[in-house]
């Protein structure tokens, strides 16, 4: 059986004026139905640009690769193929639910509008449909809500919405783009947990992009981890957090506070720079397992063990 | 606060707002240099008629008392007799004030119908020909003099190739709209421009809005997101600049109905000053300002609907 969303080669580039950009370089994952996968890495690894270029929300740049939707090519589809997978089999949640929620339009209409372009609902079965969709994200006083706008919610109630608008025509896949960064703590693990358990009853399939491995080891299956518009290393949570194979996961989970060490270990330097790709692994000027292969030739993607793999030349020297 | 006193609460503005523009008036009349009843009896009036007409006008009394009677009057219509017609000054103003604001109308028609599409356009193509072209033709068009304007479409479409009338207003509702429609024309050219400009950053603003992404996102058609969710926005601003061009609208309208010869309240407004008419000119000036208030209350209930966090 194919899998509901399969990524190989992905490539994003922006030709800004001072060069290209190189945003996602040659990516590759799968999700599976009724997964959940996160998406790790720091500001400008090229999570939040992989999730658009998914549904092509972007502006201006060249992408490249294979997107295959449930076998079909995402990167081929006509504009209305594209705009009935949009929300109807694909359903966004984005970062800053203020920005992303118009502030014109009541939380109703935001709705039902999704209704109307995914649905053959009348309006009486839309707004039913839109009550029980508050319902189903936890917005009390359904009734009263509908008629609000987004500048009447609290965060947290506002980032409900959007996932209840994400929701409405049932996509088999969510992606959520750092839904919880712009909310504080206690709401971020409200919101998470609603967005697992919305999984495990709806039967969706979850993309969780996140800068936050606390968030990854609480809701995901899988992970996978990001730099420099690279996979590092992807597989089954617990074997990578237990046992990373990547010399950039060990140290994303090394500066992780909460895991009974001493000291956090900060990672040193800085996020590289995406006009002038690196030649060998991107990571390599920070890396404390630094090899002279590392500075010469890109690591290649590696099985190790059922569910784990990863793009690192020192992986047999992170075991020890 | 809710919408309904703020509502409430902006519609009680108007009433010292007229009652300052009242005052206004009255004061700027007192300014102007030589006084009414040696306009009205001329040089050789002996100091006996003089104070005759004064008490008859009531310019005998205290400023104050002045000022209350002339507000007074105001508020029910009355501005006496215009000197040079002969004629109620309330009776020639309403004869004229319809013209000028079915001028206006067409220009403002005219200038949202170019605006709009173009403006669109302008914004989806940003710095690519089309964009270059119309803000050129936009931009010979916000510099270029009304008159001038005026004056090219005259001898182009009416004089050369006598599609249009060369001015007047004709009888009834179809001929107005014929006659008016140059005049209409050359109104709105400078209205467009501005309107357009303003969409148009409106809607690049707007364009790149993490809710117009999630709009596309919820896989909503491009019309209905360029309709609902980009120009609903961008309209916001738009609309608080339409409100305040009405004054220079009304200013552009002094001068192509004088191009146009159209009887409306610019011209008069014209024929009145040349005349030293001051009566006609003191009420005309006062029914301008209330009406220019009166549009900017409208742009703030437009801007209400629009936006649901005004007044909140």
């Amino acid at each position: 059986m194919t899998a509901l969303l399969e990524v190989s080669d992905l490539a994003v580039v922006f030709h800004t004026k001072r060069g290209p950009v190189h945003a996602v370089d040659g990516l590759g994952f799968s999700v599976e139905r009724g997964e959940v996968l996160g998406i790790v890495g720091e500001s400008g690894s090229g999570k939040s640009v992989t999730l658009r270029a998914i549904t092509r929300l972007l502006h201006g740049a060249e992408v490249t690769g294979r997107v295959n939707w449930q076998g079909e090519d995402v990167l081929a589809m006509d504009t209305e193929r594209l705009r009935r997978m949009r929300g109807g089999q694909i359903g966004m949640v984005f970062q800053e639910p203020m920005a992303a929620l118009n502030p014109v339009l009541s939380i109703g209409l935001q709705i039902t509008e999704t209704l109307i372009a995914h649905t053959q609902l009348d309006a009486a079965g839309r707004r039913a449909r839109a009550l029980e969709l508050l319902d189903l994200v936890g917005i009390a006083a359904g009734r009263t809500r509908l008629a609000q706008f987004p500048h009447e919610f609290s965060g947290g109630m506002r980032q409900r919405a959007m996932i209840a608008i994400a929701l409405a025509a049932n996509p088999a896949l969510l992606l959520a783009d750092e839904p919880t960064t712009a909310l504080d703590v206690t709401i971020q693990d409200q919101i998470l947990r609603l967005l697992r358990g919305l999984v495990d009853d709806l039967g969706m399939a979850l993309v969780l992009v996140t800068h936050d491995l606390g968030v990854i080891a609480e809701t995901c299956d899988r992970v996978a981890v990001m730099y420099a518009g690279r996979l590092c290393e992807t597989g089954a949570v617990a074997p990578v957090f237990a046992a990373p194979r990547h010399a950039y996961t060990k140290a994303l989970l090394g500066a992780m506070p909460g895991q009974g060490q001493d000291a956090l270990v900060a990672i040193p330097g800085m996020a590289p720079r995406l006009d002038a790709p690196a030649l060998g692994c991107a990571f390599a000027p920070r890396c404390a397992f630094r090899l002279p292969v590392c500075d010469t030739t890109r690591p290649a993607l590696r099985e190790f063990g059922p569910a784990q793999s990863s793009a690192c030349h020192a992986a047999e020297a992170l075991a020890s | 606060m809710n919408r309904g006193s703020w509502l409430l609460g902006r519609l009680a503005q108007i009433v010292p707002t007229f009652l300052m523009i009242g005052i206004a008036v009255f004061v700027l009349a007192r300014l102007l240099p030589g006084d009414q009843v040696s306009a009205m009896l001329g040089e050789r009036a002996t100091d006996e008629t003089i104070a005759r007409l004064q008490a008859e006008l009531g310019l005998d009394r205290s400023i104050f008392e002045q000022l209350l009677n002339f507000l007074v009057a105001a508020a029910q219509g009355e501005f006496g007799t215009s000197m040079s017609l002969r004629l109620p000054v309330m009776q020639v103003i309403a004869e004229r004030l319809p013209v000028t604001l079915a001028l206006m109308s067409i220009a403002m028609v005219l200038a949202l119908a170019i605006a709009l599409p173009l403006a669109f356009v302008a914004a989806l193509n940003a710095n690519r020909w089309p964009d270059m072209l119309i803000r050129t033709v936009f931009q010979i068009g916000l510099s270029s003099p009304v008159f001038y304007i005026g004056l090219l479409l005259l001898t182009v479409f009416a004089a050369g190739l006598r599609w249009f009338p060369v001015g007047g207003y004709g009888d009834d509702w179809g001929e107005h709209l014929y006659h008016l429609f140059l005049p209409g024309l050359t109104l709105s050219f400078s209205f467009a421009a501005v309107v357009m400009r303003n969409l148009r950053a409106g809607i690049l603003a707007v364009l790149t809005a993490e809710y117009v992404d999630f709009a596309r996102a919820k896989g909503l058609a491009a019309g209905v997101v360029l309709g609902r969710h980009v120009l609903r926005n961008a309209l916001i601003a738009t609309v608080t600049l339409v409100g305040l061009h009405v004054g220079a609208l009304l200013g552009g309208a002094v001068i192509t109905e004088t191009v146009f010869a159209v009887p409306g309240v610019g011209r008069l407004m014209i024929d009145s000053i040349l005349a030293r008419d001051y009566p006609v000119i003191q009420a005309l000036t006062l029914v301008l300002a209330v009406l220019v208030s009166l549009a900017f209350l409208l742009t703030d209930l437009v801007q209400m609907w629009l936006d649901p966090r005004v007044g909140r």
